[in-house]
């Protein structure tokens, strides 16, 4: 059964890091949908989330595999515990009246987003939240007409108390 | 002190004897500062061969082989030997010349993402980006490369960190080094050890696939110990071949497309299968659904990403082989294994049915008669065989010698498994011949693939190195071509070699003593006088170029051996292009 698994990646902060992950991807034919990294409470560890599909043969093998790396300091499923998983979503949308302008603040508000700029024809919106609620939000005003969007790709924590440590130190 | 001088005292904290590398540009401070000690420096005629050198002395020795490249094409010339070493888990450090950090990004001369290319094919790299990083890397470097499950490991070496000053008492070479995402398994988990015991105890037709990382855990006596104690038939992967005494009455021969009838067929019908450092390769298992289907499988590996890889593993044991056999062994030692002299019937009429046919008196000769003429050769100067090494090329010389050669000692047969590599054989026997320079190394070789490497012919001829090359020669790339019989309506395309040269000639002219052999009865006396020549010899030894090696199909079901019939070459070649042919087209 193909699922999509969310992946949280502890590496050592340095450069090529990257690349030798996305190495490992491509290499082996795992399927990456989404893969976001960045600096973490210790300047030393950098956090990589990657969202991953396939079953759990995969899900093992991508595990083990990123074990394997030198620069790898800590990987966990974030399936397998409850975790907190949020988006950036940045999105252009095509309002050139008053009314279609007012149409989207309201959704914004909904949505808990916010206008971060806007032109005579457009609105761009900044939204936050799970892959669903990004994609409900951008199913809303695609009507309206999308001018152009980017988005994070998910990153995530695990919930509570719980925290990654390295297995390795 | 200069950064190439504090490279130099590195190797030398490494334990490092010698070098196989070729200089150049990029590689001047390193190669100035190696004037100056009293490491053995092997210059090889191609980088390549430096590569399979330093991978042949690591397999022979169990130390890590070190190969020197400079930058752009040298590197690049590096990749085949250090994809080889690293798909066989052999534990090299590749050193790579790279044109100074001020010019790395632009394009400069002989300038090449190392870094990049090589990542993909080691087990770490690292480019030292500062002189100061030197001790620390190169430390890092050779730990990675020899613990846990070995492989290689590759250092970029920019010219200007070679040629910075370095202080190294500010910057020691640290004598333990901690990498934060590197921590290799070592020991067992006890409790998986137990229910393993717990398994091979009431097992009653237990089979082992001993593979390469039971030679590279120097594992094979308590495989042996518990093979015996138990009685467990034992078959190797070509990694594992020597592992297990060819000739112990438990010894089952090669598992898998060219195994043997005993060894396919004792997996197939085993009620517990326990493979030791092997990754179930596609050639060992063929079709998934139909290896071993009756088995409990324990799986002892120190990767613990082959476990559950290719296979599903009913016991997984993440660890050092000699480590795990050895609590094994304390737990089973104390219980009486129950009665399996069924199955030990079993293997012996398998056995039986198994022995090769080797008494050929056909001209030009059989490749089995060839083996067996040899291996009387060596018993007669070394009658255990313990201190003989045979590397091989690949196709059939590889496959015949895996199947007909009896190894019993480990680490003396060495052979490109992962990878495959044609062009290993010959550089491999060198650095085998100067890791053990007390044992009698035979590279055996194909025609095809001892032309890849043959520029090293001058190597052996330089440094007088005695090792004996024996060209299987059947002027054909026999595998391919055996291929293209078996599954592509006998079309024959581009497997004739035609006007191989003249390989006594050749040899000579590099100063190396050769003999043709063309008959059965010659071989013998041709072996036994290359090998007390004490001088480097090749042996061309015309064969049959009709002779095919039973095989499983790709993706078959391991008990369905084919016997190909034999095939006449093409007389005239299918797919031949001459100089007319080239002029005539319109281009």
């Amino acid at each position: 059964m193909e699922h999509k698994h969310i992946i949280s990646v502890l590496v050592l902060h340095r450069p090529g890091v990257l690349q030798r992950i996305s190495g490992l991807f491509t290499r082996r034919w795992f399927n990456i949908s989404s893969i976001t990294v960045g600096s973490t409470e210790n300047p030393e560890i950098a956090r990589m989330t990657i969202v991953v599909n396939g079953d759990d043969n995969v899900l093992e093998q991508v595990i083990k595999q990123l074990n394997k790396l030198v620069e790898v300091v800590k990987v966990t499923d974030l399936n397998s515990s409850k975790s907190v998983q949020r988006e950036l979503c940045l999105v252009k949308v095509y309002a050139p009246t008053e009314d279609s302008k007012s149409q989207v603040i309201q959704y914004v508000n909904i949505f808990r987003g916010k206008i971060i700029d806007l032109s005579t024809e457009t609105l761009t919106v900044e939204i936050t939240g799970d892959e669903q609620k990004v994609n409900a939000f951008l199913d809303l005003v695609r009507p309206m007409g999308i001018k152009e969007i980017a988005r994070t790709g998910l990153t995530a924590l695990m919930r509570g108390s719980k925290i990654l440590k390295s297995n390795k130190a | 002190m200069k950064g190439a001088e504090a490279m130099m005292k590195a190797l030398k904290a490494e334990n490092v004897k010698v070098l196989f590398g070729y200089p150049g540009g990029q590689l001047l401070p390193f190669y100035d500062a190696l004037y100056h000690t009293d490491f053995v420096h092997i210059l090889t005629r191609h980088e390549q061969a430096a590569a399979h050198a330093a991978d042949g002395y690591a397999r022979a020795s169990g130390d890590v082989g070190v190969c020197v490249a400079t930058s752009g094409p040298g590197a690049t010339n590096l990749v085949t030997g250090v994809a080889t070493a690293h798909a066989d888990s052999s534990p090299v450090v590749a050193l790579t010349g790279q044109v100074p950090t001020r010019l790395i990004g632009n394009d400069a001369f002989q300038e090449i993402d190392a870094l990049g290319i090589f990542m993909q094919i080691t087990k770490h790299n690292f480019q030292i980006q500062d002189t100061s990083e030197i001790p620390k890397i190169f430390r890092k470097a050779f730990e990675i490369a020899k613990t846990g499950r070995p492989g290689a490991v590759h250092i970029d070496l920019p010219k200007d960190v070679q040629d910075s000053e370095l202080d190294l008492e500010k910057y020691p070479i640290p004598a333990d080094i901690n990498l934060q995402g590197y921590k290799p398994t070592t020991f067992g988990h006890p409790l998986q050890i137990k229910k393993a015991v717990e398994i091979i105890q009431n097992s009653k037709r237990p089979v082992i696939i001993a593979g390469g990382g039971v030679q590279i855990a120097n594992a094979s006596l308590e495989l042996i110990k518990l093979s015996e104690f138990v009685k467990i038939p034992v078959c190797t992967t070509l990694m594992g071949k020597g592992a297990f005494p060819e000739e112990h009455p438990l010894a089952l021969g090669l598992v898998g497309m060219h195994g043997t009838k005993a060894s396919n067929y004792s997996v197939y019908e085993s009620d517990v299968l326990i493979a030791i450092g092997c990754r179930f390769s596609d050639r060992i298992t063929g079709d998934l659904s139909s290896f071993a289907p009756h088995a409990k499988i324990i799986h002892i590996d120190i990767d613990p990403a082959e476990i559950g890889k290719n296979v599903r593993v009913d016991i997984p044991i993440v660890g050092d082989a000699k480590a795990i056999l050895k609590d094994i062994l304390t737990h089973i030692l104390k219980k009486q294994p129950i009665n399996k002299n069924e199955w030990m019937e079993n293997v012996k009429k398998l056995q039986k049915e198994s022995l090769p046919i080797m008494d050929f008196d056909n001209k030009p000769v059989k490749p089995q008669r060839l083996i067996k003429e040899m291996m009387l050769a060596l018993r007669e100067l070394d009658p255990s065989l313990k201190n003989t090494i045979i590397t091989t090329d690949v196709g059939q010389n590889q496959m015949w010698m895996a199947h007909y050669f009896q190894s019993s000692a480990p680490k003396s047969f060495i052979s490109s498994g992962g990878q495959g590599t044609m062009g290993f054989g010959f550089p491999s026997a060198i650095g085998a011949k100067i890791a053990r320079p007390d044992a009698s190394v035979i590279s055996v070789t194909g025609d095809g693939g001892f032309l890849m490497n043959s520029q090293e012919l001058a190597t052996i001829s330089e440094y007088q190195i005695p090792i004996v090359i024996a060209i299987f020669d059947n002027r054909t790339l026999g595998m391919v071509y055996q291929w293209q019989n078996l599954y592509y309506g006998k079309r024959q395309c581009a497997v004739h070699l035609g006007n191989t040269p003249d390989f006594v000639k050749l040899a000579e002219s590099y100063g190396v003593d050769a003999l043709r052999i063309e008959s059965p009865e010659d071989i013998k006396e041709s072996f036994k006088t290359a090998l007390k020549s004490g001088k480097p010899y090749l042996l061309d030894i015309i064969i049959d170029p009709t002779e095919a090696l039973h095989m499983v199909p790709p993706g078959g079901t391991m008990t369905n051996i084919l016997f190909p019939e034999r095939q006449e070459p093409t007389p005239k070649p299918t797919c031949f292009n001459d100089m007319k042919k080239i002029l005539n087209l319109k281009v």
